[in-house]
């Protein structure tokens, strides 16, 4: 059924945080890992090992520069499914392949029903679906719906392949229904944000802003003035006298 | 957006054999002889099943197709098939009412022609729905759709009065003269909103980074082009998208212009007439996919969405 379900109370989905983002790509890596052994039909490639691989991935990390100048900042910038309240990808399936789960949110497809007609990642803003090249089915982040409900799995393990292996803690998983959980309080300390807003597509996962440049103004911080300040001693004292002198 | 022959073939061909036998249902052609009546028959089916089949080619499960009968509650994809079949089999009962009772009534004809308008309508709306694909997201593109259907039907309905040898009115002529021109000054405005309109979407709200200032896009997330960028980042077209434009209008509108003003009665001419014209609409429909772009390109470096760059 692609209409999409009345909003649930639950809204499972990621906090990234591009302050934090080294884009070491472990991430996208892990994802691949888990996801091509999961969840449907495994993530295939295409010349692997030629001059030009290619292949489905369900997440991926950008870079950007942002600004000009000393508070220019270069940006990690991982982008992957955002489980859109709204998610065009769901209402464009003609055959019901794409679906938003009314429980809790996430966005999935059942593979066994998809034609592959490719209208649902062209009705994507994010680039969020890719076809995969081998199976010609649509593939995308599943929120690793087969781990976060796994109960044969640990229970620190029970969170998605890109939040578990982040070296850096830049992504979080949580409920954004809820508004005491861990992710929808730092979305609102920190002022976690929606990607393309105009697009509406009202995603769950947000982004939190790179933290501001600390500005120095202290001129005592500066290496050149500590450098002029230091007196030097010894043979270099001599030195310096000496060459004083000379005018 | 990645232009697949496969549905540049079912957009302007079935759009052609709607365009037809949106005018054939109005009874406006005598089918008492059994030769017409196959001849129009066999042109109007193949036409529109050549479109539709040709549509499930670019699928990854062709097999799979008839699952998007579905979901017409919420998908265009799936309205537009649905309608098209329904649209096929009253066809096919209103040429058996033909065979065996001659010319069924009149409302008959119009309630199909509605049907007809209807498919060609989503068959645009599987585009212009797209919000995604900011060139797509207009009101003229249904217009145009439209206008481009039943240009062509018009065109191969005269050519099919002309060669069963039964009369044409001259206001028949008129009007597609007149569609052809209407159609094509559509086209042309659709193609000034497109280069003249900007996007309310750029890297920065892409990001949300613009707070920082201007961004820019400093290294890609792959090595070699993925599925995105070929299928939302063709740029081929673009670089001769005016001369295409150009060629377009030369076979689409001016072309069977001359046609049917020089002779309007000739079969060879009114034939040669609808050949041009859909050559036109192929050129059209190819630039229709070929220009447009996704607003996923921002994120690999596009900087501004508009085409006429």
């Amino acid at each position: 059924m692609t209409s999409l379900p009345e909003p649930s109370a639950i809204k499972l989905g990621l906090v990234i945080d591009l302050d934090i983002c080294v884009g070491c790509q472990a991430c996208v890596v892990n994802c691949k890992e888990w996801n091509t052994s999961g969840y449907g039909a495994p993530l295939s490639d295409e010349s692997a090992y030629g001059a030009q691989p290619s292949g489905s991935w369900l997440n991926r990390v950008h870079a950007f520069e942002a600004g000009v100048g000393e508070d220019a900042k270069t940006v990690h910038f991982p982008k992957s499914c955002l489980h859109c309240e709204d998610a065009p990808c769901v209402t464009a399936c003609p055959t019901g392949a794409s679906f938003k789960r009314a429980e809790d949110g996430i966005v999935l497809v059942n593979e066994d029903w998809c034609i592959g007609c490719g209208l649902c990642a062209w009705s994507c803003p994010y680039g969020a679906r890719e076809m995969d090249p081998a199976e010609g089915v649509m593939k995308k982040c599943t929120l690793c719906v087969d781990r976060i409900y796994n109960e044969n799995l640990p229970e620190e393990d029970r969170v998605p392949a890109c939040v578990r292996t982040c070296p850096t803690n830049a992504r979080h998983f949580g409920d954004f229904g809820d508004p005491n959980s861990d992710v929808s309080i730092m979305v609102a300390e920190r002022g976690g944000y929606d990607l393309l807003p105009e697009q509406g597509t009202k995603p769950v996962n947000k982004y939190l802003p790179p933290r501001p440049r600390r500005k120095s103004n202290d001129e005592s911080m500066s290496l050149l003035a500590m450098a002029d300040a230091a007196t030097p001693k010894g043979f270099w004292q001599w030195m310096d006298n000496t060459l004083e002198k000379l005018g | 957006m990645h232009p697949a022959w496969s549905i540049i073939f079912f957009t302007s061909i079935s759009g052609l054999g709607l365009g037809l036998s949106g005018l054939i249902v109005l009874g406006l052609l005598d089918l008492s002889r059994f030769l017409h009546l196959f001849v129009a028959s066999s042109a109007v089916f193949g036409l529109i099943s050549a479109g539709l089949l040709s549509s499930t080619l670019h699928l990854g499960h062709p097999e799979r197709a008839w699952r998007a009968l579905s979901q017409w509650r919420s998908s265009w994809l799936s309205r537009e098939g649905v309608l098209a079949v329904l649209v096929l089999a009253s066809l096919g009962c209103w040429f058996a009412w033909n065979f065996f009772f001659g010319p069924p009534p009149l409302w008959c004809g119009i309630l199909i022609l509605v049907l007809i308008v209807a498919t060609v309508y989503a068959t645009s709306m599987i585009y212009g729905s797209l919000k995604t694909v900011a060139c797509w997201h207009h009101p003229l593109t249904p217009v145009c759709y439209l206008m481009f259907s039943a240009c062509g039907g018009s065109l191969a309905f005269l050519s099919m009065l002309a060669l069963f040898g039964q009369p044409i009115l001259g206001i028949l002529k008129d009007i597609t003269l007149a569609l052809l021109i209407g159609a094509w000054t559509l086209k042309y405005a659709w193609w000034w909103a497109l280069d003249n309109r900007g996007s309310a979407s750029s890297l920065e709200t892409a990001t949300g980074l613009g707070t920082i200032g201007k961004v820019r896009s400093l290294m890609p997330p792959h090595t070699s082009e993925n599925y995105l960028q070929k299928e939302m980042g063709f740029v081929v077209a673009r670089r001769h998208a005016i001369k295409l434009r150009y060629i377009s209008i030369f076979f689409g509108a001016l072309l069977p212009i001359i046609c049917v003003i020089f002779n309007g009665s000739s079969a060879v001419l009114l034939g040669m007439a609808t050949i041009f014209h859909i050559t036109g609409i192929f050129v059209e429909r190819w630039l229709f996919f070929a220009e447009a772009k996704h607003v996923v390109t921002l994120y690999y470096g596009d900087e501004q969405l508009s085409i006429a760059s």
